[in-house]
């Protein structure tokens, strides 16, 4: 009972990053209709930003306000600079471009931080409280769980509380039309880029400390599970983004722990088969609401 | 109308368009008489390159059909390619005869990629995609957990007899290679035309609209992923032939992504685009890496590397959407685009 | 269709035709590749980019570096040295791809210090076909110590077994009684080590992997809270060394540490762990080179020097000692192979064996072994610095004793180059 309350608390703890991640990717799907499979990459670039000031200020607050800025820039940038002169009669247009924006991110990233592990300090101590003998959460995995509840009420306030939120799903579902309608479509993208790359940056800065630290391909990884994490619980939906990062990290922690690390990927190719057979649009999909 | 329905409009207008006035197996005969004649003027290095491209070859034609044709994309065909050459692998360690262990390859292939295919039918988008990706990261989950048969991260050897005669080894590649890329074209060129071609870019461009007109919806996509399975199991067998072993680490996800920014970048939906992709996919890389180190300093090296093939993707992306294979006559796509 | 066999035969002829490098055969020692009057040609693949460059990337730089100071002192028989460095980002089917390209299209007269287990294996049947000298490989599988079946290749790395048996004796002789766990990377690396440890211990209370594809160890080290292991043995990469020691200090669990020296690099365990580095006080781990650390070394006051002039002053630790440790055994298998440089006269000269360099135990190269250094010493870890204690043990990867080996350390050479013998 002590194994599987430890590993549940794991797993959450786990699950509360993959959450962090997959809002992001569940942000920039309401916003463009993209996948974006450079959002690992950019936020490991505004990362570094981060921790280079914080390391020269010695304030990590600051570091951390300059990562999230930072991501906004880049996700403007991209958008502005990149994205927005992409063809997209193909949806593989935007996926190729990413990928390739994936492997200059990290190639300049090598170049200027090279290719080894830096430390990324945690801003609270990562030592759980123990009751009773279980180890429960530390003072970081709360800041994690704090941040992400926080991302989601913003979100959802964003999306159904304002007509910036509105319009910016408008400009996503419908261009032609929202422009029709004097949506101005281009701005609504760039920020859903810039605020999806912040949501993106502050996934990162929560992560990192808690993996092997600051490195070129850092989210590598975290970008598979926060992917198959959006998937299951539906692009559309942040809710379910949080419920399927927490999914995915619970699982990964119960099979790891109880039938070996490396079975855990197959579980998760189950979970995702059974969810998505019954589900082709993920758990909390709206009803018949198929995507463009 | 988007690009990667050209092929379809190309087939529409079967009567004005030249391309479609010549007989693939044709071209598939002057493409085999190029490669023979290659083989016997390139130096060793060039030839394995040549075959790796062939081995490439297969599984970007199958890719480019399902993804370009039928509108299905998958991020898991590294993983179909792991399939094709474990199969081999196991086979020639017990029995020693390529040419049945290739079949097999393709068959148990198939069979996987059925099973997929099924579950995909009924996903869409990055639905789709985010499936297919877990099951690209599965593989060294695979032969980890079943070591005893597939022997973990280190992998299996792959046991071949030397080539008959004095052929050298790298020729003798290039020709078993291309014999199975050649055939692939050949086959997917004829299956593109006939009914099956019409029913896939009827589904792709527009589901409904095909189920009235009596279409298929999930046979024909579960056919189409079948197909490029079977494609992708070939081109797994060939490489466990290239590199005479196999291990999970050749299989990655990020082989999976190139495979679809070869086709993408290539032109998607087209054979023409299927070969520059996997032109490029052998090329580019290797490129990259001299221009890095012309450019000096050791320890940019691999980094100058990535981030020139980074920049070539981008640019290529931005400046022909429709792939390299379009490029040529930008005009008459335009032209067509207009007419659909 | 006839567009395809056009384009084709377009691109085709393109790379064709841009395959106008020099092939450098020729010169004295009778049409040996890479090797002419004046230039030895030697490749090598090593992943100077993505997850695995961590730490690695340095190795090769520091293995060229020193091949420059070699040639800056006259070179060997008055041939310099050339070191061609690919990165194959440790993916195996890359590895094929560069190794094929520096043998075929390069033409170098050996492979040296190729790095990784799965990336190097998929390359062994190649390098024998073309009868290419494949020395001192970069990790530690027993793979390499196949003489009979790759008569050309030889490892470098004291195999991972050896090192299990080693560190195991160590835990034996000091926590006598103690609970001992295993944690080890889900490959050979960890299950050869796990067999030299239970080989010597018994079975041990819990064993667990993990896998590199997943950053988190909470289970397997709460596996080992939960059996209260006193110590744990870790056969872990660097990255997840920090990982491990790092989870057990956040879930309150102190045991003893006993890493390989794989995953043992102060330097880059301090550096991944950053502000969280004390937890690094006490780690018990092993090494058979000299320690970077370790000023008072002769051997160490030479890689320094050359660390400066030929490597840019790179961040200098065990990775670069490792690196030119390898470039040190390689002239000296040179130096061995004699002026009439021939691939069989390298392979003869390094299974002769009897190199004397850095290492604190010798090579056990022979006709019948092709593995590299016989044994390890233990280091302990104490104000962020490693330090050597006891005496280095040696053994084999099979049943045999695990033994003091009581050999002194050589010393340099006066100009840092191995004298020709």
């Amino acid at each position: 009972m002590d194994r599987f309350l430890y590993l549940t608390f794991d797993g959450l703890s786990r699950g509360a990053v993959y959450a962090a991640f997959a809002l992001a990717l569940v942000l920039i799907w309401r916003a463009a209709r993209i996948v974006n499979f450079a959002q690992g990459a950019m936020a490991v670039a505004t990362a570094y930003v981060g921790y280079s000031v914080a390391s020269a200020t010695g304030s990590y607050w600051l570091g951390f306000v300059v990562a999230i800025a930072g991501g906004l820039v880049l996700g403007a940038v991209v958008e502005r600079v990149v994205m927005r002169f992409v063809d997209h009669s193909s949806p593989l247009n935007g996926v190729v471009v990413a990928l390739g924006l994936v492997l200059i991110i990290q190639g300049v990233l090598g170049m200027i931080y090279g290719n080894d592990y830096r430390p990324a300090e945690a801003p609270f101590s990562r030592d759980a409280f123990q009751i009773g003998g279980v180890t429960l959460l530390s003072r970081f995995d709360l800041f994690v769980f704090g941040a992400v509840g926080a991302v989601v009420v913003l979100l959802t306030l964003l999306f159904t509380r304002t007509s910036t939120g509105l319009r910016m799903r408008a400009a996503a579902f419908a261009p032609d039309v929202s422009r029709l309608l004097g949506v101005p479509v281009g701005g609504m993208l760039t920020l859903g880029w810039a605020l999806a790359a912040a949501v993106g940056s502050l996934a990162g800065m929560l992560v990192i400390p808690t993996e092997l630290g600051l490195h070129p391909n850092a989210m590598d990884l975290l970008f598979i599970s926060a992917f198959t994490a959006a998937v299951l619980g539906g692009l559309d939906s942040p809710v379910g983004a949080v419920v399927g990062g927490l999914v995915v990290g619970l699982l990964l922690t119960y099979v790891s722990g109880y039938l070996g690390a490396n079975v855990a990927p197959m579980a998760v190719l189950i979970l995702l088969v059974v969810v998505l057979l019954s589900r082709p649009d993920g758990l909390f999909s709206k009803a018949k609401a198929r995507t463009a | 109308m988007t690009i990667v329905e050209r092929l379809a409009t190309t087939t529409k207008n079967r009567q004005k368009s030249r391309q479609n006035r010549f007989v693939p197996l044709a071209g598939v005969l002057v493409g085999a008489a190029v490669i023979v004649v290659l083989t016997y003027t390139l130096p060793p290095f060039r030839n394995y390159q040549l075959a790796t491209i062939g081995a490439y070859l297969c599984v970007t034609a199958g890719l480019t059909v399902l993804t370009g044709l039928n509108g299905q994309l998958s991020l898991g065909h590294g993983a179909l390619m792991a399939t094709g050459a474990y199969t081999l692998a196991l086979w020639q360690d017990r029995f020693n005869l390529l040419l049945p262990g290739i079949v097999l390859a393709v068959v148990v292939t198939t069979l996987a990629g059925g099973v997929i295919g099924l579950a995909a039918a009924r996903l869409r988008g990055p639905y789709l995609a985010g499936l297919t990706l877990a099951v690209a990261v599965v593989v060294p989950s695979i032969t980890s957990t079943f070591d005893n048969t597939f022997n973990s991260d280190q992998g299996l050897s792959v046991a071949l007899n030397p080539p008959p005669g004095v052929i050298p080894v790298e020729q003798w590649q290039v020709w078993i290679c291309w014999a199975g890329a050649l055939l692939t074209v050949l086959f997917l060129a004829y299956l593109v035309r006939g009914r099956f071609g019409r029913d896939m870019r009827a589904v792709r461009d527009d589901e409904t609209a095909a189920k009235l007109a009596g279409v298929g919806v999930a046979r024909t996509q579960v056919l189409a992923f079948v197909v490029s399975a079977a494609c992708a199991g070939l081109s797994g067998a060939l490489f466990a032939v290239l590199a005479q072993s196999v291990s999970p680490g050749a299989f990655p996800l990020t082989l999976s992504l190139f495979l679809v920014m070869a086709i993408v970048i290539g032109g998607l939906g087209r054979l023409t685009g299927a070969l520059i992709g996997a032109f490029l996919l052998v090329a580019l890389p290797s490129v990259a890496q001299s221009i890095a180190e012309d450019a000096g300093s050791q320890h940019l090296e691999g980094n100058l590397a990535l981030t020139f093939f980074g920049v070539v993707l981008v640019v290529v992306m931005l400046a022909a959407p429709g792939g390299l294979a379009s490029m040529k006559f930008p005009r008459k796509i335009r032209k067509q685009k207009g007419q659909e | 269709m006839k567009r395809t066999a056009t384009v084709l035969a377009a691109l085709l002829l393109a790379a064709g035709c841009s395959n106008g490098n020099s092939n450098s055969s020729g010169g004295s020692s009778s049409n040996t590749p890479g090797v002419t009057d004046t230039e030895i040609l030697v490749g090598t693949h090593q992943p100077l980019t993505g997850p695995a460059a961590a730490g690695y990337s340095s190795i090769a730089p520091a293995t060229k570096a020193y091949f420059d100071y070699v040639n800056a002192n006259g070179g060997v028989y008055g041939r310099k040295i050339t070191y061609k460095i690919m990165d194959d980002g440790y993916n195996p089917a890359n590895t094929q791809q560069v190794v094929r390209q520096l043998v075929l299209q390069d033409k170098v007269f050996a492979i040296l210090n190729g790095l990784g287990t799965p990336t190097h294996t998929g390359v062994l049947d190649f390098l024998k076909t073309n009868r290419v000298p494949d020395l001192f490989v970069a990790s530690g599988s027993r793979t390499w110590n196949q003489p009979d079946k790759y008569p050309g290749t030889f490892g470098f790395n004291p195999d991972y077994t050896v090192e299990g048996k080693i560190l195991a004796t160590y835990v034996k002789e000091t926590y006598a009684g103690k609970k001992v766990c295993f944690l080890g990377q889900d490959d050979d690396f960890g299950k050869d080590s796990l067999a030299g440890v239970e080989q010597v211990l018994g079975s041990v209370t819990a064993k667990q992997t993990y896998v590199v594809t997943n950053p988190n160890v909470g289970p397997q080290i709460g596996a080992f809270k939960a059996a209260a292991c006193d110590v744990v043995v870790l056969a872990s990469i660097p990255g997840f060394t920090a990982l491990s020691i790092g989870t057990a200090a956040k879930i309150g669990y102190k045991p003893q540490f006993v890493v390989s020296n794989v995953g043992s690099d102060p330097t880059t365990l301090a550096k991944t762990l950053g502000a969280a580095a004390p937890l690094l006080e006490g780690v018990v781990a092993a090494n058979y080179l000299p320690l970077a650390t370790d000023d008072s070394s002769p051997w160490i006051q030479l890689y320094k020097k050359v660390n400066a002039q030929y490597n840019g002053n790179a961040t200098f630790d065990n990775n670069v000692v490792y690196g030119m440790s390898v470039g040190y055994l390689f002239v000296q298998a040179l130096q061995g192979a004699g002026k009439d440089l021939t691939r069989d006269k390298l392979t003869e000269a390094v299974q002769k064996g009897g190199f004397t360099g850095p290492g604190l135990v010798p090579v056990r190269f022979s006709a019948q072994d092709h593995s590299g250094y016989a044994g390890e010493q233990l280091t302990k870890l104490t104000g962020g610095k490693a330090t050597y204690f006891g005496t280095p043990y040696t053994t084999d990867d099979a049943a045999g004793a695990v033994a003091p080996y009581s050999g002194t350390a050589a010393a340099p050479p006066a100009n840092g180059v191995p004298p020709a013998q």
